[in-house]
């Protein structure tokens, strides 16, 4: 985490990332308004999806390279405790900052201010989520060379749910419709994820360092 | 004397032997169940009232889509069994069950395409069900990509196995969330608990094509387990036995 926050790119760029890849779509589908709304909010999911996965990568490879991980393993810890201080420590760093900009995006795709809320809760909700699962495609592809192909083919199937519950909520709220269906979805698969992850991610980092 | 008898089973020679047997039995009883089941379905059984002859597609294409989720769900089962008890059998039957499943599963999405352009006037829909087949080839793709990107095998079908068991975890989460943001495929007609909305005479040729496909799935297996076995085992004395003796 520290040293997360001393290397300043490997944030912004994530951030970057996820900025860009939203104003790429109002210029490849036209600057109509009405259809910037429709669209907005699963753009703005698909960015923040692809801009997690982008910075997926990074969780456990320097460690991986320098030999810590298998100090983790060794410790005496379980491993799976262990492993969701590393997931915690890379949401923070990659899925807390795309809170921060999510609003002034929605305001670019000219979201209604009640949708922008919505969507702060479901990005609140889900990113831990898209951290969780990636961090078992990450464990799994961590000795790999070209892990980063297969990652993505590992990991995106299991971020649809996320993607639209957060994306129909949002949509609903754009309408003036109660989204608290699809909230206490998003937290289910966030309480399911959080309890089975690390579990997973721990059995997977074993095989890949075995 | 059971415990004795499937450990037996479960060894590489025995398996690689007995899987020899069984293969031609099988592939002619499966042969004659799909010559049965595609005579009755194709030319006995009578014409649907609403989508005419066109419907006869269902033949293939259900039972394709049962397959499709069986087999991953035999490709969980094996894969937990070998993480848990190290028995090599369970991880060469699950590995060698991905590229079939993921076949099955392309042909059912291939035929329902097939189908839905007469009756739905369009190849494709972002249906729930469609969708969440595709996602189903996608998590096929996953595993075989993984298994095939890793270089010393036991491991790599142990990474493929925590993914094929985290993918079984996730499939009822995608069936659902996919059914909720959209469907427009005809409802299940064979599993509903009351009768079957399915006439008789169309459910007999689908159940026999269903178990023609599932022996066929059989055969598949243990010819790709056999060689995936002689594959792993090329080091070990009864395989080298085995070619001397040929």
């Amino acid at each position: 985490m520290l040293l997360a926050l001393r290397r300043r790119a490997e944030i912004v760029n994530p951030l970057l990332f996820f900025v860009l890849v939203t104003t790429l779509f109002p210029l490849g589908i036209g600057d109509n308004p009405s259809v910037l709304k429709i669209a907005g909010p699963g753009v703005i999911w698909v960015a923040a999806l692809l801009s997690a996965l982008l910075c997926l990568d990074g969780m456990f490879r320097s460690d991986f390279e320098d030999g810590s991980l298998e100090q983790l393993m060794l410790s005496p810890h379980p491993v799976s405790l262990l492993v969701i201080a590393k997931i915690t420590g890379h949401w923070l760093v990659t899925g807390l900052p795309l809170l921060i900009v999510a609003p002034l995006l929605g305001i670019l795709l000219s979201l209604p201010g009640k949708a922008i809320g919505v969507l702060l809760v479901t990005l609140l909700l889900g990113t831990p989520v898209l951290s969780l699962i990636g961090a078992v495609g990450v464990a799994l592809t961590v000795g790999l060379r070209r892990g980063g192909i297969i990652l993505s083919l590992l990991v995106l199937p299991l971020y649809v749910p996320v993607l639209i519950f957060a994306s129909t909520a949002v949509d609903a709220a754009a309408a003036g419709i109660a989204v608290t269906a699809q909230l206490y979805m998003l937290g289910a698969i966030l309480v399911l994820a959080f309890s089975l992850a690390p579990l997973a991610t721990a059995a997977s980092l074993r095989i890949s360092l075995s | 004397m059971f415990v004795r008898s499937l450990n037996k089973l479960a060894s590489p020679r025995y398996f690689y032997i007995l899987a020899g047997r069984l293969v031609p039995w099988i592939g002619v009883v499966c042969v004659v169940l799909v010559l049965i089941g595609l005579y009755w379905g194709l030319v006995i059984a009578p014409a649907d009232y609403q989508q005419g002859d066109s419907y006869r597609i269902i033949f293939i294409h259900v039972p394709s889509a049962w397959m499709s989720l069986f087999i991953y769900m035999v490709m969980a089962v094996c894969s937990a069994i070998g993480l848990i008890w190290h028995i090599k059998l369970a991880e060469v039957v699950a590995i060698s069950s991905a590229p079939i499943g993921a076949s099955f599963t392309f042909l059912a999405l291939a035929t329902g395409s097939l189908w839905g352009k007469p009756m739905w006037g369009t190849w494709w829909v972002w249906d729930a069900r469609l969708t969440s087949e595709l996602l189903l080839l996608f998590l096929y793709f996953g595993v075989i990509a993984l298994y095939n990107a890793i270089e010393d095998k036991r491991v790599a079908s142990r990474a493929a196995g925590i993914l094929a068991i985290v993918g079984v975890v996730n499939i009822p989460i995608i069936h659902y969330s996919v059914q909720w943001w959209n469907t427009l495929h005809q409802g299940p007609t064979v599993t509903k608990f009351d009768t079957p909305s399915i006439d008789i005479s169309m459910l007999i040729p689908l159940l026999i094509m269903a178990v023609a496909f599932k022996l066929y799935y059989v055969v598949l297996v243990l010819m790709r387990s056999r060689r995936e076995m002689l594959l792993r085992e090329r080091n070990t004395k009864w395989v080298q036995d085995l070619v001397e003796v040929q």
